[in-house]
């Protein structure tokens, strides 16, 4: 801003600043979106197949959930052609490293790594958000995302794309939510799934100095306006539970420590949904469930686990790591 | 210091100055480099318009006009569009005539060099998928350098050890798909849909049931070729149809689609009419 108060003089001259050109732009978006959940010994990642630009659909199969090892999955959204060529960088590192070490690359170097990748290019960026899913060495799930040059962090899950607008806050609500659910479960079988979430949040959101709702007052105005504010609270840092206590003798809260069906269900509700309302999203739906090694497979693969339409195959070993990789598929609404 | 003949050069020219301390650099030169601009493709002047792409019983097929606009100037009037790239692949290049030229030229030496290597080795051809491959690398590795090759491009081919056919998208950005149907720039809109309903029809939504005969999509493809030259400003009724099956490449003679104007008889509201 102060740099220039006014343009430099060569930008008034016509003949110093040459003929006008129109820049060729290298980016292109095509839509979709991408999304993965982290358990406690599972990893759920998860993207659409359908590839677009502007209010065309240029394919209704293009990949962007890709196997990178035998505990990572990595999914790719934004410029498919930056996508790619990413993706194709990254299993030419890992190759390199299997080389060298004779092992794969643990989940958390490969995250370190695309961070690097990332930055490299931060003066001609990918124009790409990565989300990396998988098991880590201490065998718990993960799920690692960045922005298109290489910041990072590890979350409990993550969304992003065409409608992360539409599904992050739908996952904020209710993976926390859920998370007392299956907890409540554990000690309440019989009453658990009746539980509104409403009343389930009025009882459990304690800030530092107040009590959600207030007692006070049941005026629907006031009503309103405590929601709000209780929804404030309850928007992003639920994931993390924070702002949030425990019933008294209640288990603390665990992120990402929901059972595979539950994910599972929350990942097809969250690309059904983003199909209906938003019309880059749709065509197929690609799920990668990576296990940790030893972990029963019954809720995966046991009889009725799956609803009708899934389709799921095991993808083959890549190394000796023990970590089992499954590829559920599922149509999608094609309007 | 090198005395091998190999390491001489070429003689200077008399307009040459020779360089006393560094021989080697001493070839003659237009001018310092820092002079002359760096030339990119910054706008696509000879143009073609829309390709379309479907898959059949057995193979694939391409389609596009004869035409090479200049603006909309209809310039050149007997172009073709339509390439074979060895026994089994054809490609088809919508966008900058002069790049496709370039494209030409540059995947007709590989191929050669391909074909020489075959001839004393039991080296595998090229397959439709290794041509898209490397266009899409060129592609991508242009647009990096943004010195973007102008074109969106149809690869079509029967791959001949999977037995199957093959039909990509690649365009000067280096985005890639696939689709059992394509089309590019106008025909994306126009055609894309005609292509897709055609191809649905009889093999259903997931691609699965049986493929059109070679003579239903030679019909969908006349359709959309019509289509685009009422639609298509930029279009010309001559094109001409690329066939890929296991048996080869066959790339038809241009022909024309019926047309009608009687119609425009009837048009009220704009043009010359007063009434």
């Amino acid at each position: 801003m102060a740099l220039y108060a006014e343009h430099p003089a060569s930008a008034h001259d016509a003949h110093a600043a040459g003929p006008t050109q129109h820049a060729f732009n290298p980016y292109s978006d095509n839509g979709g979106t991408i999304l993965a959940i982290a358990g406690k010994d599972f990893s759920v990642i998860a993207g659409d197949t359908r590839q677009s630009e502007g209010y065309s659909i240029q394919t209704r199969y293009a990949r962007k959930v890709w196997q990178l090892t035998d505990n990572a999955v990595l999914a790719t959204n934004g410029f498919a052609a930056d996508g790619k060529n990413f993706v194709k960088r990254v299993k030419q590192r890992l190759e390199w490293y299997q080389h060298a070490h004779h092992k794969q690359m643990p989940l958390r170097a490969i995250a370190r790594m695309i961070q690097t990748m990332l930055y490299g290019r931060r003066f001609f960026p990918y124009y790409v958000y990565n989300i990396l899913g998988g098991i880590e060495e201490d065998g718990s799930g993960a799920v690692y995302s960045f922005d298109p040059v290489g910041s990072y962090e590890r979350e409990a899950c993550r969304a992003a794309g065409a409608a992360q607008s539409l599904v992050q806050p739908f996952l904020d609500n209710q993976v926390s939510v859920g998370i007392l659910l299956h907890f409540s479960s554990h000690r309440h079988p019989s009453i658990c799934s009746f539980v509104p979430s409403a009343s389930l949040r009025k009882h459990t959101i304690v800030t530092n100095d107040r009590q959600f709702p207030p007692r006070h007052d049941n005026s629907t105005r006031y009503l309103g306006v405590f929601a709000m504010e209780a929804l404030s609270l309850a928007l992003t840092p639920q994931i993390y539970f924070k702002n949030q206590v425990p019933e008294p003798g209640a288990a603390p809260f665990i992120p990402g420590n929901l059972p595979l069906s539950t994910v599972l269900g929350l990942v097809v509700d969250s690309f059904t949904s983003a199909t209906e309302r938003h019309i880059e999203v749709g065509d197929g739906l690609e799920v990668f469930v990576v296990m940790n090694k030893g972990r029963t497979t019954d809720d995966l693969l046991g009889e009725g686990q799956l609803a009708e339409g899934m389709e799921i195959e095991e993808l083959g070993a890549l190394g000796d790591g023990g970590e089992r990789t499954f590829l559920v598929k599922r149509a999608l609404k094609r309007d | 210091m090198n005395h091998h003949p190999a390491a001489w050069g070429r003689p200077l020219p008399a307009s040459a100055s020779f360089d006393m301390y560094n021989p080697q650099f001493s070839a003659p030169k237009a001018a310092p480099a820092h002079q002359m601009p760096v030339a990119h493709t910054q706008q696509p002047l000879v143009t073609g318009t829309s390709v379309l792409g479907i898959k059949f019983d057995g193979g694939v097929m391409l389609a596009a006009d004869n035409l090479a606009s200049y603006g909309s100037l209809a310039r050149f009037k007997d172009i073709e569009r339509l390439h074979p790239l060895g026994p089994h692949t054809v490609i088809a290049a919508a966008g900058d005539m002069s790049d496709f030229q370039w494209l030409k030229k540059e995947l007709n030496a590989i191929l050669r060099e391909e074909q020489a290597l075959s001839l004393t080795d039991s080296h595998p051809s090229l397959s439709p998928s290794n041509i898209y491959d490397f266009l899409a690398n060129l592609f991508y590795a242009r647009r990096s350098k943004m010195n973007p090759v102008w074109n969106a491009v149809l690869v079509g081919g029967w791959d001949r050890v999977k037995a199957e056919t093959f039909l990509g998208y690649v365009d000067l950005l280096g985005t890639t798909y696939s689709a059992p149907t394509l089309a590019t720039g106008f025909g994306a809109h126009i055609a894309q849909p005609l292509l897709r309903e055609a191809f649905e029809a009889k093999a259903g939504t997931d691609g699965k049931g049986p493929l059109m005969t070679q003579q239903e999509a030679t019909a969908v493809l006349d359709d959309c070729m019509k289509v685009l030259f009422y639609r298509d400003a930029r279009s010309m009724n001559k094109y001409q149809i690329a066939t890929v099956t296991k048996d080869g490449v066959v790339i038809s003679d241009s022909k024309s689609s019926e047309t009608q104007w009687g119609f425009a008889e009837d048009l009220r509201g704009y043009g010359a009419q007063t009434q």
